[in-house]
């Protein structure tokens, strides 16, 4: 291997990379990915047992049919919140950081959502749709529970938010991260919706 | 020589490096540092092998002497075999493999690499270890709850990881799936550290391909880790419900497929064993680099092979399956994935060996383990090309083929590589050097009983021995004397591989003992952990000298330089 005059080019003023998204929003996009991966493998499972189902026989005779009419209010008002919170996270990245009431609305409505099928839960499990009457309903509550938690802790995570607005400490950093994830919940509630639903 | 150390008590305040962070015994519950987390997850995983050791101890007896009792455990029943494999495997990959090679050392290494003074999010940091702690007291708890511990293979098939009837260990079985989840999140939280990390938190100057290649295997395997872990997550969370309310997710009868559990499980399996063999390649590059004097062959397409293996690791997972009755045109399409997938790791094998040509070579006790697993994870990954032809792997699925295959290179990932690392960067990690012939000693007692041990689990494989079997006495066409024989073999060489590692215990301890203290560089080497103290301070380097880096990290040898090395941050 002959020793050849290699020119290492020599950097007289390095500067540090501009970082493509912050810190917190890189991260949550990770999480978010995570996450997708998860929902991911529940609506796989769903899809491949109901693909199983004896004389492709979905749902199940003998189980409570699910409230796709009703539970299209509660999507409403999930994807509402989705946009107030879009229009409010677009307001304060431009410096607008008057925001307060549609930062509260949305943390609402999303509330509103989680409350709602907490009620049509109660209902069905009045009915007899429970996590153990089949694998329809086993599917069910923990597809559609492990969305509900996801909800609450992003709802918990807007109230971090808000309270830190109201003491003007919000950074644009942590409004972004936030609302990511918000987003994330809001999306990936259609494709539970319909697939889980239906 | 070594340096002062860097004076930090200045007049003025400024954020919180100099000696802030807790003090004492208090560091390890609320520290934040990356190298305290480090050393926790390195402490941690060092313990649980010599646990996930002495099960594989326990076991390789049985086998040679079955139906005697095992020094310092006693007989060794039919369900006892099962748990004891069963752990090992569990623990060897979660609890050592994972937060060694991970963990630890991407912790340790990351911002030391890049220049950084800590993670990004230091808390999520401390976080993931108590998590990952929390883990630990569960899968061991796991092991001495009544009934005993889970023993339906680290695979966890349905039914009979399912269905306490069946696996008898009802405890046990929920506490595995429970420990074996808090593990996967514990990790998720270090991979968005990691990867964020290095995405922006790199020192001026220090460029995308100016980082060493050991930082961005860890990322690139803590990325292969997120994106394949979410469908395991999803089947660990119905499996519990399948073990403790009675649904029936994997059941026939009420519906479910216990092939789906196979599917969700190796489609997380497969990745990783690519998040734990980036790494171990990782630090193979950084010793031989170092200790041929050389420039990386390649580095770019180092990068780019990565990345593919990386990409095509999400296609080969059903070669686990062949004779689980998938459709055999399936078997064809995931043959010819899993041969793809040997390209590029093999030509990281040449890239090796191209880095190495013309090299001036030092065969210091690092380079030897490097060098090691270069040969050794040869025979592995070879071996794995019959497995991975769907036609061959009918006769060899199950058999102890399988298994000497995968300790042919699970043994190079987690054995060889950490103590590659291990013994690389002590002098960074102590401030200590660690004894050259001991750690010679340490090698070659422990490579040379490796090869004794799976050499013949090979020939046994082929002779037809099946895997999870507890005495194969009971089956006549296993229990002819060569066969036995091989086993005896097998397992003493066990005990000598066991032994030497008490060379290495000795080594750590005589070494951290010892007054003489470690320069910062003495490997002379160009990346940036070299820089600071050995060990490096709380920031890592003094706020107002953070360095700054003015070329790649493997400019060895450069013509025309006097020095066979030029460190990254020096300007000229």
């Amino acid at each position: 291997m002959s020793a050849q005059a290699r020119v290492i080019p020599f950097r007289p003023r390095p500067h540090r990379a501009k970082k493509i998204v912050s810190n917190g929003v890189l991260g949550m996009i990770l999480f978010v990915f995570v996450e997708i991966m998860l929902f991911a493998g529940f609506i796989s499972a769903f899809v491949i047992i109901k693909a199983r189902a004896v004389g492709s026989v979905w749902p199940p005779p003998n189980q409570p049919r699910l409230p796709f009419a009703e539970t299209a209010v509660n999507t409403t008002a999930l994807i509402a919140s989705g946009i107030v919170l879009l229009i409010a996270h677009t307001m304060f990245q431009r410096g607008n950081r008057d925001i307060r009431t549609l930062l509260a609305a949305a943390t609402v409505l999303g509330g509103t959502f989680v409350a709602l099928q907490g009620v049509e839960w109660l209902a069905l499990i009045q009915e007899g749709l429970t996590i153990t009457s089949s694998t329809y309903g086993a599917l069910f509550y923990t597809i559609i529970g492990a969305h509900a938690l996801h909800a609450v802790a992003a709802i918990a995570a807007l109230g971090w938010a808000f309270a830190r607005l109201v003491g003007d400490r919000l950074t644009k950093e942590a409004m972004s991260t936030v609302a990511l994830f918000w987003y994330f919940v809001v999306l990936v509630w259609p494709f539970l919706y319909f697939q889980v639903y239906l | 020589m070594v340096e002062p150390a860097v004076d930090l008590t200045h007049g003025h305040a400024h954020d919180d490096h100099a000696d802030h962070g807790p003090q004492g015994w208090l560091k390890y519950l609320w520290s934040t540092d990356h190298k305290v987390i480090a050393m926790q997850y390195m402490f941690t995983g060092m313990f649980m092998a010599l646990i996930g050791g002495f099960m594989a101890y326990v076991f390789r007896m049985q086998l040679a002497f079955p139906g005697m009792p095992v020094p310092g455990f006693g007989m060794v029943s039919p369900g006892e075999y099962n748990a004891l494999v069963t752990n090992h495997g569990t623990i060897m990959i979660f609890w050592v493999a994972m937060p060694v090679l991970l963990a630890a050392f991407g912790n340790f290494l990351i911002p030391l690499m890049i220049g950084a003074d800590d993670m990004v999010f230091p808390k999520i940091n401390r976080l993931s270890f108590q998590v990952f702690f929390v883990s630990t007291i569960v899968i061991l708890a796991s092991l001495v709850v009544e009934g005993g511990g889970f023993a339906g293979a680290w695979t966890a098939y349905p039914p009979l990881s399912a269905d306490s009837t069946y696996n008898l260990t009802p405890l046990g079985s929920t506490l595995w799936v429970i420990g074996v989840g808090l593990e996967f999140v514990a990790f998720l939280l270090g991979g968005i550290n990691f990867i964020t990390t290095l995405m922006n938190s790199r020192a001026p100057g220090m460029r995308a391909f100016d980082v060493p290649i050991v930082v961005w295997m860890i990322v690139v395997a803590s990325i292969l880790f997120m994106l394949s872990v979410g469908p395991l997550l999803a089947g660990a969370i119905m499996l519990i419900f399948d073990q403790t309310i009675g649904t029936g997710f994997y059941n026939p009868a009420t519906g479910g497929d216990p092939i789906l559990w196979q599917h969700l499980f190796w489609f997380f399996g497969h990745p990783e064993v690519y998040v734990v063999l980036l790494p171990a390649m990782g630090v193979v590059i950084e010793i031989i680099t170092t200790f041929a004097r050389k420039k990386l062959f390649a580095y770019r397409t180092v990068i780019f092979t990565i990345v593919a293996t990386g990409v095509l690791s999400f296609f080969v997972w059903a070669h686990h399956q062949f004779i689980a009755g998938i459709d055999p045109r399936m078997a064809n399409i995931f043959t010819i994935t899993t041969l793809l997938i040997s390209v590029p790791i093999a030509e990281l094998c040449f890239i090796y060996i191209a880095t190495l040509y013309g090299g001036s070579i030092t065969l210091s006790t690092p380079m030897l383990w490097g060098l090691a697993f270069v040969a050794e994870f040869l025979i592995g990954g070879v071996t794995g090309i019959f497995l991975g032809a769907a036609g061959a792997d009918i006769y060899f699925h199950d058999t102890y083929f399988v298994l000497a295959h995968f300790h042919y290179t699970f043994f190079p990932i987690a054995i060889i590589g950490t103590f590659a690392a291990f013994t690389y960067w002590f002098p960074k990690m102590f401030g200590k050097m660690m004894d050259e012939r001991l750690g010679k000693w340490h090698f070659w007692l422990t490579i040379i009983p490796f090869n004794m041990i799976f050499i013949p689990l090979f020939v046994l494989g082929m002779g037809g021995q099946h895997r999870r079997i507890y005495n194969y006495t009971h089956f006549p066409e296993l229990a002819i004397d060569i066969f036995q024989d091989m086993r005896i073999v097998a397992t003493f060489a066990l005990l000598i591989m066991l032994g030497a590692q008490f060379i290495f215990f000795y080594n750590c301890w005589k070494s951290w003992r010892s007054k003489e203290r470690a320069p910062r560089n003495p490997w002379k080497a160009n990346s940036l952990e070299w820089t600071t103290e050995s060990p490096p301070p709380h920031g890592n380097w003094h706020p107002d000298r953070m360095p700054v880096v003015y070329r790649g990290p493997y400019e060895y040898n450069v013509p025309g330089r006097e020095d066979d090395y030029w460190p990254q941050n020096e300007p000229k």
